[in-house]
């Protein structure tokens, strides 16, 4: 996919007004963050966020390593949690619900938001174990159900015609980019609304990293997306709206065609032109 | 991307049904509350058993120094528990234990510490590999087997040799539990010595020094806490060795330095006291627990030094 | 420069080179020490006792007559105690290690858990007998039957299965966890369906390895006044018992009086000592077989 193409893609879409019910957009916000603040015991590593991110969009977070893009993404589905000694500050509304809130479960807000990682993680399990584990333990488990949610989730991960005679083998026999559609799959499984990447395509080849690309822009129908990626081409390609961290600051969120072609701050414009990261 | 149904809305509706199944889950709530609980429990059955020991052997040997002081105990050199007039000096248990624990020490020290020596720094990976897993299955006999062999096979080739060696001794438990510890101080000593950066040894390679010098002059100061640790734990496990002293050094109490005679250890006294004719209430089975106690005593503070020792190792790199 | 020359000169640095290869030799003649007393031990017990090892020694009841004496209530014994150690240090020590690993803070009170574990572990198995004496026998009124050596038996070989357990349990790589939480899983859900099931094979090896030592342990047995008399087969938990470490050791205290009882001991290590062998290649390959591919 060339970045051109792209581009005229985005041209359609409203830009620049993020406000929540613009005229023009059919996109509602679906997480909303206001005043974020993040510390890992005593680093500051997300300061004072204020993003809108739309729903059926996939949307870019950009910025040098150590920036905090993927802390931010990890804050979303709170499994940034899972580091001892993290505090936070601010709100970020999902459903009209501030999911930072104590009180709020964050199994209920996992089951809604999918999360796909680095580096592809399925379990050492067979290939239909993978994708039924989330409705199981979700409660399903009536077999008939089980099955169609599998073939469902693995076509919608563009993966079925590979796999459909291999269900049983085991997760680790797939190649690295069949592992990572597996993963997708598997978050598909439990139909959420959301579905965070956290690099997904860095451990991946070219050949693998364009079919996941490709597969995101098809999962965009269905589900909001957002992307932490470090590589530039990637985000130009595939998103729709892109934000630039810098020193777990936001410097731009914008149209991407914009932040690609004319950024409004200087230090968006060196990133992109290569001068630091 | 000639995928065309993934679109369509099948009949399942996989969030309906999860969102009606979490309407239904106090159950399962009520699990993730209760597990941390259990599994603490669990957890504490470790903690209970610290308690227990110390609870143990601390009541029932004040009963015992209720009637026998203090000082005499760990002063006398008399230990006649059965006689008419019994004394309960400590001195010839402390005597037995201190003699087979230096015997097993002069064989295990010097032979573990070479074999990791060798381990680490001249076997190829193929012999290693080989070397070690036989040295653990010399680590997984039980001590009852090396008692046996002690007392029916070492014995009696040390009397041919030496006549004057009695049929009981603490030479040949010693000798043999030597050999039980060997696998123990080889894989500490070792493991001391393979953390020692690679970079260490190259420094001095490079400067023509041979693999002896590298191994006595870097190696060795630098792994030194590790296999100082490994000693102690030796030591540790040679005072609470219990089978191989029972069995091959016999019963007799007396306090004396001479290898060829039967010394009583520690550990070998609980066993004779607490396999009969002690009942309990007497002061003969109280002194169970006094011995009990310092031998705990003794194997703590080994233990603890070995952890300070080797913990001060790991700060090094 | 005169110094330098001189350590440079071809003779010291071949006397050098001489005394690292001398010393290499003497250092793997030590590492040969123990296996060549490995090996003359093995050979001593086979020689001696595989003569008397046969069918009817195996089934045989105990006997004072050497000819006679079989050991089948013994091998009983210690599958009973078996019976006791697995489940308890199984469902105590993996409890306690998914505690440690997965849900205490790390904190004063985990290292003092830690500390505590690894004191137990150096406690002289004489010294848990003497707890079984006190608790097990005396207080809960259990005296030298199974329940009473088996859990006597068990706490003493908990901390080596809690260690290993935990090794096993951190060595499952965090982004499977990662993957089971993120999709909404609970912690317990994660820990039952993606830890444990990672961690089996290695749980399962050190645990097995736990048995070994709880098998061949014989001071604590002791200590519990565990007979080596004519008694009947044990048949259930609160049978009184013997075990093949104790009759080792009887038999080999009487060896000075009838010197054929050297030989039954001989024997019944071979049979101690060929059940460990098994329960350790079960273990090698179970370790073997299910090692995880992460």
């Amino acid at each position: 996919m060339s970045l051109s193409s792209e581009n005229k893609m985005n041209v359609k879409l409203n830009n620049k007004d993020m406000a929540v019910n613009n005229i023009n957009s059919e996109h509602r916000v679906v997480y909303d963050t206001k005043d974020l603040n993040l510390w890992y015991s005593d680093t500051h590593a997300l300061k004072d966020i204020n993003l809108e991110i739309n729903e059926k969009e996939v949307t870019a977070i950009i910025g040098p390593s150590g920036c905090g893009k993927s802390t931010y993404i990890k804050t979303l589905n709170r499994m940034v949690e899972l580091v001892p000694g993290v505090r936070t500050t601010g709100t970020i509304t999902y459903k009209n619900k501030n999911i930072l809130d104590k009180s709020f479960k964050v199994e209920d807000l996992r089951t809604q938001v999918g999360m796909v990682f680095q580096k592809a993680n399925p379990f050492p399990k067979s290939i239909y174990e993978n994708i039924a584990y989330g409705p199981k333990i979700h409660g399903i488990r009536n077999k008939k159900v089980l099955d169609e949610i599998v073939e469902k989730s693995l076509r919608g991960a563009y993966i079925w015609d590979e796999l459909k005679d291999r269900l049983n083998e085991n997760a680790y026999g797939l190649s690295g980019g069949q592992q990572q559609r597996l993963c997708i799959a598997r978050c598909l499984a439990i139909q959420p609304d959301v579905i965070l990447m956290d690099e997904p395509t860095s451990a991946l080849d070219p050949k693998s990293t364009l079919k996941i690309e490709e597969l995101v822009q098809e999962l965009k129908k269905e589900f909001s997306i957002i992307i932490v990626t470090h590589n530039m081409q990637q985000a130009a390609r595939i998103s729709d709206k892109t934000a630039f961290f810098l020193n777990g600051e936001v410097v731009e969120f914008d149209d991407t065609n914009t932040i690609f072609t004319n950024p409004n701050d200087s230090r968006t414009e060196d990133y992109i032109s290569g001068r630091f990261g | 991307m000639a995928n065309s149904d993934s679109n369509n809305n099948t009949a399942v509706n996989v969030s309906e049904m999860i969102a009606q199944n979490k309407k239904k889950k106090n159950l399962s709530n009520f699990t993730e509350k209760s597990v941390p609980v259990i599994l603490f429990l669990l957890a504490s059955i470790t903690v209970l058993t610290t308690i227990g020991i110390l609870y143990t052997l601390i009541t029932e040997a004040i009963h015992f120094f209720m009637e026998v002081p203090i000082w005499d105990f760990f002063t006398g050199t008399e230990l006649r528990p059965l006689s008419q007039n019994p004394e309960f000096g400590l001195l010839p248990l402390l005597n037995g234990t201190i003699i087979s624990s230096v015997i097993a020490m002069l064989v295990a020290g010097p032979i573990g510490l070479m074999s990791a020596i060798y381990l680490s720094e001249y076997a190829s990976d193929r012999v290693r590999r080989v070397l070690k897993p036989l040295l653990e299955v010399l680590a997984g006999i039980p001590t009852i087997v090396y008692g046996f062999f002690a007392f029916t096979f070492v014995t009696p080739i040390i009397r041919a040799i030496w006549p004057q060696v009695e049929a009981t001794n603490i030479l040949s438990p010693g000798l043999v539990m030597g050999v039980m510890i060997i696998p123990m101080i080889a894989s500490l000593s070792e493991d001391a010595m393979t953390s020692v950066p690679n970079a260490m040894r190259e420094g001095s390679l490079a400067m023509g020094a041979t693999k002896l010098e590298t191994t006595f002059k870097v190696v060795i100061p630098a792994a030194f806490s590790g296999i100082i640790a490994s000693f102690v734990l030796g030591i540790s496990r040679a005072i609470g060795e219990t089978m191989i002293v029972t069995i091959a050094s016999g019963s007799s109490k007396n306090f004396t330095f001479d290898i060829t005679e039967s010394m009583q250890t520690m550990t070998a006294y609980i066993v004779e006291v607490s396999g009969g004719e002690a009942a309990a209430g007497t002061t003969i089975y109280y002194s169970l627990y006094a011995v009990a106690l310092t031998l705990f005593v003794f194997t703590l503070i080994m233990n603890l030094l070995a952890r300070y020792v080797s913990r001060k190792f790991r700060e090094e790199y | 420069m005169d110094k330098l020359e001189s350590i440079k000169s071809s003779s010291k640095m071949n006397a050098r080179i001489r005394k690292n290869s001398i010393w290499k030799s003497i250092f793997f003649l030590s590492t040969l020490v123990g296996l060549v007393v490995l090996a003359i031990l093995i050979v001593r017990v086979l020689g001696q006792g595989l003569a008397w090892l046969d069918w009817d020694f195996l089934t045989g009841r105990l006997s004072t007559s050497a000819e006679r004496a079989g050991i089948m209530g013994a091998i009983l014994g210690t599958v009973w105690v078996m019976i006791v150690v697995i489940p308890v240090t199984l469902i105590v020590g993996v409890g306690t290690a998914i505690y440690l690993e997965l849900y205490a803070k790390k904190g004063k009170f985990q290292s003092f858990i830690a500390t505590n574990i690894s004191n137990l572990a150096g406690v002289p198995s004489i010294v848990y007998g003497l707890l079984g004496l006190t608790v097990f026998s005396r207080l809960m009124g259990l005296g030298n039957a199974v329940l009473a050596g088996g859990l006597t038996l068990a706490l003493l070989v908990l901390p080596i299965l809690i260690v290993s357990a935990q090794e096993a349990l951190r060595a499952v790589p965090g982004y499977l966890s990662e993957a089971s939480l993120a999709m909404g899983a609970t912690k317990w859900q994660t820990i039952r369906r993606v830890v444990l099931p990672a961690a089996i094979p290695s749980i399962l090896t050190g645990s097995i390895l736990a048995l070994s030592r709880a098998i061949g342990e014989t001071a604590p047995l002791t200590v519990l006044g565990i007979p080596a008399l004519l008694i009947p087969f044990p048949n259930g938990l609160f049978d009184t018992f013997t075990a093949l470490p104790m009759q080792i050791y009887y038999w080999t205290l009487d060896s000075s009086l009838v010197a054929e009882y050297a030989n039954l001991a001989a024997a019944t290590i071979i049979v101690l000592l060929l059940l460990l062998f098994i329960l350790n290649s079960v273990a090698i390959f179970i370790r073997n077989k299910f090692q995880q591919r992460y």
